[in-house]
Formats: structure tokens, sequence, C-alpha cells
């Protein structure tokens, strides 16, 4: 009864066994603490693997909205700064642990204030298995390590694949809602996202306009990118996709300079200096922007959550 | 070969890349057109290409690619070892470290200078270190396990100061200070490096007489009048200041100065002062094929540069290991 499947198990279920409440040992986190006072916490080792499983949060489980069926999970953890901004537009009171540090970062969270309500980890697998989360939420590009070693130790992983389009962004909502037992919240965010796009929609006939996103190193993501899709639904060109380029890459500086486009959507450079932005300063670039206009692309941007709504407005004002 | 004429097919080479390289990139305009542009201001968008765009990445590749060749003859004359190159053994690196330090603590953004002095600084420390563990009087093999230590403290330094910079993309510019680019450089550049540079030419030129004399022992060359200390010293500001300027603008590109003075070396009798400028313009012409390679090879990647000198450049350091020790049996 007490074999392994593999040897790292041993060695990873007792590295935490000492860390964890379980064996007695007292952690400084104040939230271990509470909870070895109420939680019948269970350690079953089972021959194909480790599995972790909590009787009783004593907070009382989490109802799913869309009532009966099966119980929502009651302690999510969030690892992905995307499922954090997900998670946390949908979670129900008390339902979601912790968010990735990222999600309180403003630059790069569109939900930074709602994350400083959260615990932040570090998205390290250690520090979220000592959560006893019964569900993980992380992105397809999640640390592989970290995720392998949490489904080793029992634990629920579920995967958001980087979403690519504005039909992407309802089925990750939905998908969310369904994984958190919230199924009712979230048909009617894609609702409001699917009014608030309605009326975001370019009038037909208008003459077309070319973009161009472009940010540190040159980088300028093309076609099946949610940032063309942004562009797509204000009703622009995207210049990179113009020549048939998908996925992430870089526009050369030429090339720009060449296709003189009408918007030029780039970032704020971060605090401290890099190299990778000083493109942003080229006197070419420069040039460019005296005809075009220059849009800043914001944390709304980064996630196929219902914030795009916010980055599909800032285009259509600029159309 | 006589020196006029090696010259003049080394200037003749480096012409035609110099053009090329203005030539060549992803703007896809005719040559005529873009020439026309250059020269008159006139046609719209391909100005700016050719102005702000090509033209600083054509003289920078010049101007990089002559300093390395140049400094590389240079170290290789005064230690009389065929090994030394300043990508090789840390100088660059630690010109690297001096230009990351200068900015992220955001000296180089309140003091335009405070960029090539500060690679300047880290390129002196690392000559001086390496002229105090392995000068003339020190074999190859400890110049390059000094060189190694060099270059691997200051590649780990440069690291540490990017990795504790509040800038998420300062990490990613790693690959930048460690293999260097001349993509999207701007006029801004050239005039920060070009006083350095020539400086340095200057300083290292002048010492063709004294490393000529050198060649025949130390003690030969101080009978014969040349001052060592004097030497020593002139050799490492002048390969600091160009190679601290180099890197400072287009990072660290490796092996141009131990590819070029080898291969030139059986043409100039080997004598440093013959040597010194067909390297110089060997390294440029050197640099700037490269840099053409890089933009026909990959146009929309952004190939780092010091990729494709390390490519021709490690095989032919192998082989000059290889050398070295059956020379040694």
């Amino acid at each position: 009864m007490w074999g392994f499947a593999r040897a790292s198990d041993l060695i990873a279920v007792a590295v935490l066994a000492a860390l964890s409440p379980v064996g007695g040992a007292a952690l400084g986190d104040p939230a271990g603490r509470v909870a070895l006072g109420d939680a019948g916490l269970r350690v079953s080792l089972a021959d194909a693997g480790v599995r972790v499983s909590l009787a009783d949060t004593g907070g009382g489980a989490v109802r799913s909205d869309t009532g009966g069926g099966v119980p929502a999970p009651a302690r999510v953890v969030s690892i992905n700064l995307c499922t954090d901004q997900l998670a946390m537009g949908l979670a129900a009171p008390g339902q979601l642990l912790s968010v990735s540090w990222l999600a309180a970062d403003p630059r790069s969270s569109a939900m930074a204030a709602e994350a400083g309500r959260y615990r932040l980890n570090r998205r390290q697998a250690e520090e979220v298995y000592l959560m006893r989360p019964d569900l993980v939420l992380a992105g397809t590009f999640s640390d592989p390590a970290a995720l392998a070693l949490l489904r080793r130790l029992g634990l629920r992983v579920e995967t958001f694949a980087p979403v690519t389009s504005l039909r992407g962004v309802r089925a990750a909502v939905l998908r969310m809602g369904r994984l958190l037992g919230r199924e009712g919240a979230a048909r009617a965010e894609v609702e409001k996202m699917d009014v608030a796009l309605a009326r975001l929609t370019p009038p037909k006939g208008l003459p077309e306009k070319t973009a161009a996103l472009y940010y540190p190193n040159g980088y300028s993501p093309g076609g099946g990118t949610l940032a063309n899709a942004i562009l797509a639904a204000a009703g622009f060109r995207n210049l990179a996709a113009r020549t048939g380029r998908t996925g992430a890459g870089t526009l050369p500086l030429e090339r720009l300079v060449m296709a003189a486009p009408s918007v030029i959507v780039t970032s704020h450079p971060y605090p401290g200096a890099s190299r990778a932005e000083a493109i942003l300063r080229h006197p070419a670039l420069r040039e460019v922007e005296k005809t075009a206009k220059v849009v800043y692309s914001g944390p709304s941007w980064v996630c196929g959550t219902p914030e795009v709504v916010k980055a599909v407005a800032q285009m259509a004002a600029v159309r | 070969m006589s020196d006029r004429r090696l010259l003049g097919a080394l200037g003749a080479l480096l012409l035609v890349l110099f053009v090329a390289s203005l030539a060549i990139g992803p703007a896809g305009e005719g040559f005529g057109a873009s020439m026309r542009a250059l020269f008159t201001g006139e046609g719209g968008p391909i100005v700016a290409v050719m102005r702000e765009i090509r033209l600083p990445r054509a003289l920078l590749g010049l101007m990089i690619g002559a300093t390395l060749g140049l400094s590389g003859a240079a170290l290789q004359g005064f230690l009389r070892n065929p090994l030394a190159e300043p990508g090789l053994i840390g100088i660059s690196g630690s010109a690297a470290l001096g230009a990351v330090i200068a900015l992220q603590t955001g000296l180089a953004a309140a003091f335009l200078l405070a960029l090539p002095l500060a690679a300047l600084a880290g390129a002196v420390i690392a000559v001086a270190v390496l002229m105090a563990l392995a000068g003339p009087r020190g074999t190859a093999l400890t110049l390059i396990l000094a060189g190694i230590a060099v270059s691997a403290f200051a590649g780990a330094l440069t690291a540490l100061v990017l990795n504790l910079s509040p800038n998420p993309y300062a990490a990613a510019d790693i690959v930048f200070w460690m293999m260097g680019s001349l993509a999207d450089r701007s006029m801004v550049q050239v005039w920060l490096a070009l006083p350095f540079m020539l400086t340095g030419s200057v300083m290292l030129l002048s010492l063709g007489r004294g490393l000529d004399a050198l060649t025949l022992g130390e003690d030969a060359a101080e009978a014969m009048g040349v001052n060592l200390a004097r030497l020593r010293l002139v050799l490492v500001l002048g390969t600091a200041a160009v190679v601290g300027a180099g890197t400072a603008v287009a990072g660290a590109i490796g092996f141009v100065g131990l590819v070029v003075p080898h291969v030139l070396r059986p043409y100039t009798g080997g004598r440093p002062s013959r040597l010194m400028p067909a390297s110089a313009l060997g390294g440029a012409a050197m640099v700037l094929a490269a840099d053409v390679a890089v933009r026909l090879i990959a146009p929309d990647r952004d190939l780092k540069l010091g990729v494709l000198t390390a490519l021709v450049g490690a095989p032919f350091f192998l082989r000059l290991i290889w050398q070295t020790r059956r020379a040694g049996r």
C-alpha cells in the first residue's frame, strides 16, 4: 500500500509533508495554522500516485449557481494572469483563494485593484500545494514542471490556452463558469460583452485603415492573435498580418516606415532601462508618428477576458 | 603581396559590402530609388528608411568591424599570442557590463556620454586584469584561462544586473549584450561611438613600430628604444576605447578580432605595423558581410550578429588551438 509510482513522488511528498500542517510542524503562515485547527485533512497515498483530499474547510461548500449537480470547487487557486482575471470576474465570494502576483500589477492586469483582495502567489508548486486547493487554474504555457508536480500530488489542474479570437473569449468565460459552478454569471458576462461589441462594430462601407502593432524589440503579433482580433473588431487591418504572417513575430522597422499606417499601437515603457524598448524611440519611428495616431495598449489587450471590450473601444475611438 | 595591393583589394571588397549593406533590407525598394532617396532626400518614406535606419547600420558595421579587427591585431602583436581577441578574453563582456550598469542606474539617460564611458571603464578593468595575469611573459594558456574567468564573471554580473531590473524586458536584453546586433540603430549611436573609436584607432595605429620591435622579444625592443610601459598603457586605453564604444552601441560581437588578423597575417610578413591597417579593413568587411547575411537569412527575425561571427569564428578558434598545441610540442 505504501508503494510509490516513482521515487520523485516520494521525495516530493516527503518535502511537502514536512512543510504542511499535517506533519504537525507549526507553519509560519497564518492561513495554514487556521486550517490546521478545523480542517480534517486526510492524506491518502495510493499505489497509482498520491491523492490529497480536503474533507471540510469549515467554511461550507460553495454552491453552484445553477443549483444541483456536482458541488463547485471551494478552494480555487489560479497561477496564470489570464485565468486570474477570468476567475476573479466569476468566482463566488470566498471561492477563489489566491491569484498570481502578476494579477496585482496594474501594467499587466486589468483587475489589479481586485487582485489586492486575494492572496498573491508566485506560481510555485510548493506554495500552491500548501494552500490545499481543490482546483488549480493555469495557462497551457505555465511551468510544466510545476503543473506535473501538482497533478502527481493529486490536485485537479485545469489549463487554459491563450485566447486568439473574440469567439475564444466567449468560450473561455463559459468554460471558467462551468469549472467554478458559475454558469449563470458566465452567460450574463458573455451577453454583456456581445452587446458592447455590437455597439462598437464599425458601419459597413468605411474605407479600410491599417494599424501597426509595434512593441519592444519590434514585436508585432500577426494573424490569429488576440491583438489582431481586437484590431479587426474595430475595423482595422493589422500590418504584420498583411504579408500573411500569423502568430508571434517581429515587424522590421523599415517595413513599418514604408507602410505609413494610420494608427500605431504600442506600449508605455516600463521603469528602468532596456535596449528592447529603445527601438520605440527610434528617429524613423518618430517620423511616422507625426502622421499616425498613437494608441497605447494597456492590460485590456493582454488576456482573453471580457475586458477586451475596452481595447476594442480604444481602437474604435481612433477609427 | 605588397601593402598597396592588399589594402586596395580589401578596400574594394569593403566598398562592395558597404553598398550591399545600404541596398539590402526588408523595405523592398529598388536600388536606384533607394540610393536617390539617400543622396537627394526625396522619395517619400524610403528617405527615412535609408537615412535613419540603413545608413547608421552600415556605418556602425564598418566602424565596429574595423576597430575589432584593429584591436585584435594589436593585442595579438603585444601578447605575441594568436589567441588574443577582445571578445574571447572578456574585454567585450566587461564593456557590456559597464554599459548595462550605466543604463540600469539611469546614468546613461541623464548624461549621454555615460554609456560609452562606462563601457570603456569596464573594458579598461578587463584589459588591466588580463595584462596583470597574462602579460607578454604569460603563456597562451594563461591568457585563455584568465579570459574565461573574466568573461564568466562579467557575464554573470551582467545577467544579475538585468535580472534585478524593474523592467521586464531587461532580462531579454541579455541575448543582445552577449551576441550583439546592429538592427535598428540610429545616427545617435554613430555619433556616440565615433569619437571614442577614432581616438582609440589612432592610439592603436601609433603602436605599429613598437609592436614590430616587440616581435624580436622584449629585451631587443627595449634596446631599440621602445618604452614598453608606455606602449602597454596606450594599448590598454586604445583597445578599451574602441571595444568599449562598439560594445556600448551594438553589444559584444566576438571572433572578428581573431579570424581577420589570422587570415591576413601571411600577407603582411607577420609585421604588426602592416597587419593592423589590413585587419581594420578586413574586420569591417567581415562584420558588414555578417550583417548582410543576417538580413538575408532571416529578414524578419533579428538574428543576432554574434551568432554568425561565432559560427565562423569558433571552428577557426579550434583550429588555432590545434596548431598552437602542435607547435608547442
